[in-house]
C-alpha cells in the first residue's frame, strides 16, 4: 500500500540521517562545550545556520553544491555517484536540517557535566578520548539522546530542503510531509487525512519513547 | 623532590612560586585565594604557567625553556579535588579501578585494606558519608600508582571528630606507601600532624619554607 511505503521510506531515511549525524555531531558538541579551538564560532555558526534560514534556501544550497555542475556533485559523479533527486539527497537533507539540534542539545549537556570530573580522570591517567567515552559520554548522556530524538522528530517532518534538493519522486523520493502537500494540493484529500494521521501517530510514539528513554537514564 | 620555579597568572592574580621540596609530606599553608590550589593545578597540569619548571623525583613535567609541557594524563601525579568529585555513575569499585595501569599501579587489598573500604566496593558513591568518600577518593588517586599525591584540603569538607579519624589514613599512606604528599591546608593543627614542611603562601607569594619539628 501506498501509505506504508511513504511511512516505511521516511522512517527509514530518518533514522539514516539521525544515525549519520550521531558521531560527528555529539564529538563536535563535545568539542564545542569544552575545547577552545582556531574556527569555533565559525563551526557554530554554520552548523546553526540551517535552523535560522528558510530549509528551502538550504535546500537551494544543497542542490547548487551537489548537482552535475556543483562543486561537490562534479567530484561525486566522477566516482559515479549520484545524489540529487535520490534516496541519498533525502536523507541528506534530513541530516543537515537536525544537526543543529542534535548539536545544540548535546552541547548543553556535556556543558552540564562538572569539568572537575573529567580533570580528575585526566589525572589518573585517561586519554581525551577516553575521557569522552567513560566520562563526559555516560553524564551526557540523557541531553545527547535527546538531541538524537529532536534531530530525527525534525528529520521526520523536513519538508523544504527535501523537495528542493530530492524532489517528489513517487516510489523514489517522496518522503510524509511532501506527499501530504502534494495529495493535498491535488484535491485527493482522503489519502492527505491519512498520511495526517500517521504522521500524528508517529510523532507520539516517537515523543513517548524518548520521555520514557531519558527517564530511565536520569534514574 | 620536587622542584618547583613557576609564574602564573590568572586574571589580574599572579602566583609566583619557587621552592625546592625535599620532604614525604609537604603543607601549602595560607589564608584562602592565596594561590594554594593554583599551585596544585600547575604541579598536576590543569593549569598551565606563564614560564617556569616543574619536576618530580628529577622527571621535567614542565619548562618553558625547553617547550616540554607533559599533559596531565602523562603526568602520574595521583589529584584529590576539594569535592573528591568521584565519578557518580560508577560504583565504588569503578571508582578506585579507573586509573589502574597494569604493572605500575598500586594493589588493590592493599589499598582497601590500609583505608579501610572493603565494606565499601559494591556500594554506589551516592550512598557514602563525607569520610567514605574521602577515603574512596584518596584509594582512588593511589591506584593510578602516582609518583606524587595532590590533596586539596583534604580535611575541609568533614567536620571535626571526622577529621580525627581521616587523618590517620593519610599518615599510612604517607608512611607505608612512601608517596610523597603535597596538600593544602589553612588549620594550624592538621599541619602539624601530618606535614614535615610547610610552605607558607600568601598573597601569590612564598613567604617561607618551615621545616616542622619533631615529625
Amino acid at each position: 500500500m501506498e501509505i506504508w511505503r511513504i511511512t516505511w521510506f521516511t522512517v527509514a531515511c530518518a533514522a539514516a540521517a539521525t544515525a549519520l549525524i550521531l558521531p560527528p555531531g555529539v564529538v563536535l558538541a563535545w568539542l564545542l562545550a569544552r575545547r577552545k579551538f582556531p574556527g569555533r564560532v565559525l563551526i557554530e555558526t554554520f552548523v546553526s545556520l540551517p535552523l535560522v534560514m528558510p530549509p528551502v534556501a538550504t535546500g537551494l544550497i544543497l542542490l547548487m553544491l551537489l548537482s552535475r555542475r556543483g562543486t561537490l556533485g562534479g567530484v561525486l559523479e566522477r566516482l559515479g555517484i549520484e545524489v540529487v533527486f535520490t534516496w541519498k539527497a533525502v536523507v541528506l537533507a534530513m541530516a543537515i536540517m537536525g544537526l543543529p539540534l542534535l548539536v545544540r542539545t548535546a552541547r548543553a549537556g556535556f556543558e552540564q557535566v562538572n569539568a572537575r570530573y573529567e580533570r580528575v580522570a585526566a589525572t589518573l591517567g585517561a586519554s581525551p578520548a577516553r575521557i569522552f567515552l567513560t566520562i563526559s559520554l555516560p553524564l551526557a548522556w540523557p541531553s545527547v539522546l535527546a538531541g538524537a530524538v529532536l534531530a530525527f522528530a525534525r528529520a521526520l517532518g523536513e519538508f523544504g530542503a527535501t523537495i528542493m534538493v530530492a524532489g517528489s519522486i513517487p516510489g523514489a523520493t517522496r518522503t510524509l510531509s511532501v506527499a501530504i502537500y502534494g495529495y493535498a494540493e491535488t484535491g485527493q484529500d482522503a489519502m492527505a487525512l491519512e498520511l495526517l494521521l500517521v504522521s500524528v501517530a508517529i510523532a507520539l510514539a516517537a515523543l513517548w519513547t524518548a520521555n520514557r528513554l531519558v527517564e530511565r537514564s536520569a534514574a | 623532590m620536587i622542584d618547583l620555579d613557576i609564574e602564573v597568572a590568572q586574571g589580574s592574580f599572579l602566583l609566583i612560586a619557587k621552592v625546592r621540596l625535599d620532604a614525604r609530606a609537604a603543607a601549602l599553608f595560607g589564608p584562602s585565594g592565596a594561590g594554594k590550589t593554583t599551585i596544585l593545578d600547575a604541579i598536576a597540569g590543569l593549569r598551565t604557567p606563564r614560564r617556569g619548571s616543574i619536576a618530580v623525583n628529577g622527571r621535567v613535567l614542565y619548562a618553558s625553556d625547553g617547550g616540554v609541557n607533559l599533559p596531565p594524563h602523562h603526568r602520574h601525579v595521583g589529584y584529590v579535588p576539594q569535592d573528591v568529585a568521584l565519578f557518580p555513575h560508577m560504583g565504588v569499585r569503578a571508582n578506585l579501578l579507573y586509573g589502574r595501569h597494569p604493572g605500575v599501579s598500586a594493589d588493590l587489598d592493599r589499598v582497601v585494606r590500609m583505608l579501610e573500604i572493603d565494606g565499601l566496593l559494591d556500594r554506589r558513591v551516592t550512598d557514602l558519608s563525607g569520610g567514605e568518600r574521602q577515603r574512596v577518593a584518596l584509594g582512588r588517586a593511589l591506584m593510578s600508582g602516582p609518583s606524587l599525591l595532590l590533596l586539596d584540603e583534604p580535611l575541609a569538607a568533614v567536620d571535626v571528630p571526622l577529621r580525627r579519624r581521616i587523618l590517620p589514613y593519610l599518615q599510612r599512606v604517607r608512611d607505608e606507601l612512601t608517596v610523597p604528599i603535597v596538600y593544602v591546608s589553612h588549620d594550624r593543627e592538621e599541619v602539624d600532624e601530618l606535614a614535615d614542611v610547610v610552605v607558607n603562601v600568601d598573597a601569590g607569594r612564598v613567604v617561607s619554607v618551615d621545616q616542622v619539628r619533631g615529625s
